[in-house]
């Protein structure tokens, strides 16, 4: 059998039913073998676009995303994609294309060193110089990026292996004496954990992106009634539990609720799972919870002590770790807790002030919130991410896709199109800046062609935003390369060229009947929000200083 | 926290690139390598690495961990405490034929053999732990080091424990 028809059928065998990719000449076999496949292909029109889209095709549903790109500047381009999958974790195969094996090395035409660019930003990656190794390999990179803590895989596939012929022969099992993730928690460590829950008397549940890549959804849930015991989440753990939950605190970290990072900073007990303890989530890490003695749930022992210190440490699936857990704990009042905390939270909700006349775009989120409860929320990267994760309360595990490790502009837009394709009956949302989404703008063109019907709705300050608020906080004001508008430009307009819908809205009175518009159409729109130009994301707890240092604009 | 040294064995399937893996994870986490020595085992698809790291408890714990994490990494043993410890070097050494006896009186000392003899200079292989070859190179300077080449520190525990 022709290798890349092998690649086809072995994709085929694990399931794959989208790709996202674009062609080129060093991977021109593989796509031939594509065109008589039942995988649905989605072209994109940036490789970056293909790799986010499969990034949010995994999020979206758990399972591993695929990309295809050519060699040289088709696989360089697909690197910001797979830094963003690696630091949230996400599982992908991302195969591209490689000239020929005798012409490695020598500086060929669209040659670029794929393995060596990728090697730090993957979980792991292949050079396939073996075509006899080629199904082994797609076996194990898929079994890698889904397995233990989840990432990117990277197949690097020289022309002449994809023309060769083999035999198919596709492995059950794998076998790697180096890779053996552990899953099941030691249990003393648990017994360990669970008497300083039983002792403890303000907890608080500290959950993260782990919560979901483990499924451990109901379990946090159980556990926190149980204990009973107030929840946080990182930016990466929205989901983790229904934000409505009485027992939810919302987001902590650099904008985080404050009610929630003030809860953290007066807990007796943390018990964090699935988290990595980001610098954006502790602020000062010497002075993150000082009061707290921490439980830390991982799957990967390299994140146990990285950044803060840890009491217990519990190595394995939060998941099965969980379940062990709740069958120990007996439920205890802590009635002054419970009121203490009830006060933080009345005492400093979230809010913003209303405007008549202007959009706010916090009230852009809440209008959202207020149509689509149940639509599946991307996000771009800066002020627009902070506002959407402050006033959308997500209610269910992977509604919410934003890239929170490695923070990349022009993310959300080409992850909504691959959220949608997973979920073509429900609606997707991706919350933009007029920044962020120029970085991907041109999937719209991809978004018309396949019609998948993403809403984006730009909240348009003109600004590169969050800079612009730095700038404003820490550089006196001086507005530095982050102005973008100028009057010829027209997000309407450019959706219409590509035959999207658009709408522009400057007023608040326009905002509900805009939204209903763009949710009732079955094609991608956009929406240009003209919002407050100069409004800043509180609350702000400023970069290396404690989560008690939270400034409010006021 | 104090800086210290450790040493740590690293088994590793043999196979292409593992070893650009491994240095590359050094450099993009800001650990220093002091000294790196690379070979095969008793099994010909396992290589075996001793690396020599500067940090603190903290980055020595993290340099295992980020190691253990790489697929092809086998097994990450820290053997900086009883363990043999061996290094060689090759010194090409200055050697007059009014000093000739004395080098050689001086390496014999430290068992070191003299591997090249030409007009005015010697080879010299010596192998030991670090500090007994830094203590002769230190001698050897006196006579002109004209050129060295060292491995790099290999390590093993003593008794019959393996790393394997």
């Amino acid at each position: 059998m022709r290798a890349a028809d092998a690649i086809v059928k072995a994709l085929e065998m694990e399931g794959v039913e989208h790709i996202f990719g674009i062609p080129g000449g060093a991977i021109l076999e593989v796509y031939d073998a594509l065109y008589d496949s039942e995988i649905v292909h989605i072209l994109t029109r940036h490789e970056q676009a293909a790799v986010h889209a499969a990034d949010g095709y995994a999020r979206a549903t758990g399972r591993v995303g695929v990309a295809f790109a050519t060699s040289g500047p088709g696989a360089t381009n697909t690197v910001t994609g797979i830094a963003t999958a690696y630091m949230d974790s996400s599982p992908l195969v991302v195969m591209t294309g490689q000239v020929p094996r005798p012409m490695i090395g020598n500086d060929a035409f669209q040659e670029a060193d794929t393995t060596g660019i990728t090697m730090p930003i993957t979980k792991h990656n292949y050079l396939v110089t073996d075509e006899k190794q080629l199904l082994r390999i797609i076996k194990e990179a898929f079994y890698i990026a889904s397995t233990g803590r989840p990432g990117p895989v990277l197949i690097d596939l020289p022309r002449d292996v994809t023309m060769a012929d083999i035999d198919f022969d596709y492995p059950e099992k794998v076998d790697l004496i180096g890779y053996k993730p552990k899953i099941k928690g030691h249990p003393k460590q648990i017994k360990k954990a669970v008497d300083l829950i039983m002792k403890s008397e303000r907890p608080i549940i500290l959950a993260g992106g782990g919560v979901r890549l483990s499924n451990a959804h109901e379990e946090v849930l159980k556990l926190a009634e149980t204990i009973p015991a107030f929840v946080v989440t990182t930016l990466m753990g929205k989901g983790a539990i229904p934000e409505e939950h009485p027992l939810c605190l919302g987001f902590i970290g650099m904008h985080g609720t404050k009610y929630g990072n003030y809860a953290v900073m007066e807990a007796d007990l943390i018990i964090a799972i699935g988290c990595r303890f980001s610098d954006r989530t502790v602020g000062k890490f010497s002075e993150f919870a000082p009061n707290a003695k921490i439980i830390h749930i991982d799957i990967d022992p390299a994140e146990i002590g990285k950044n803060v210190r840890v009491d217990v440490p519990i190595v394995g699936d939060a998941k099965l770790i969980l379940q062990e857990m709740i069958k120990m704990i007996k439920t205890k009042q802590r009635k002054e807790w419970m009121d203490r905390v009830k006060e933080l939270k009345k005492k400093y909700p979230l809010k913003y002030k209303q405007d008549e006349n202007v959009i706010k775009p916090q009230f852009v989120i809440e209008k959202i919130y207020e149509l689509a409860p149940d639509a599946i929320v991307t996000t771009e990267v800066g002020q627009n991410q902070m506002w959407a994760a402050q006033y959308f309360k997500v209610k269910y595990p992977r509604q919410f896709i934003t890239s929170g490790g490695l923070g990349t502009m022009g993310f959300g837009f080409p992850a909504a199109m691959g959220a949608q394709v997973a979920f073509p009956d429900k609606t997707v949302v991706d919350i933009a800046g007029d920044g962020s989404f120029l970085m991907n703008i041109q999937e719209l063109a991809t978004c018309v062609d396949y019609n998948i019907p993403v809403k984006v709705c730009v909240l348009n300050n003109a600004y590169l935003g969050m800079v612009r608020q730095w700038q404003q906080l820490f550089y006196k004001k001086r507005y530095s390369a982050t102005r973008l508008r100028y009057p010829e430009l027209s997000f309407e307009k450019i959706a219409e060229g590509f035959g999207a819908h658009g709408i522009t809205v400057e007023k608040p009175s326009e905002v509900e009947d805009a939204l209903k518009e763009a949710f009732e159409i079955d094609k991608p729109v956009v929406i240009d929000f003209h919002v407050e130009v100069e409004e800043n994301v509180f609350p702000f707890v400023p970069p290396g200083r404690s989560l008690r240092e939270v400034l409010d604009g006021e | 926290m104090s800086e210290k040294r450790c040493t740590i064995a690293v088994l590793v399937e043999n196979k292409p690139g593992v070893l650009a893996r491994v240095s590359s994870l050094f450099r993009r986490r800001g650990f220093n390598i002091e000294s790196l020595a690379v070979g095969t085992t008793e099994r010909e698809d396992i290589s075996r690495m001793t690396i020599v790291v500067r940090g603190n408890d903290r980055t020595l714990e993290q340099v295992m961990k980020q190691l253990n994490k790489l697929i092809e990494v086998i097994k990450v043993s820290d053997l900086s405490e009883n363990s043999v410890e061996r290094e060689l070097a090759l010194i090409k050494v200055h050697a007059t034929p009014a000093k000739r006896s004395e080098i050689i009186e001086i390496a014999n000392i430290f068992r070191a053999r003299i591997v090249d003899v030409a007009r005015d200079s010697f080879i010299i292989e010596i192998t030991g732990d670090e500090e007994k070859i830094n203590a002769f190179v230190d001698l050897m300077r006196q006579y002109g080091i004209k050129e060295m080449a060292r491995t790099g520190k290999i390590s093993m525990a003593r008794g019959p424990k393996t790393v394997g």
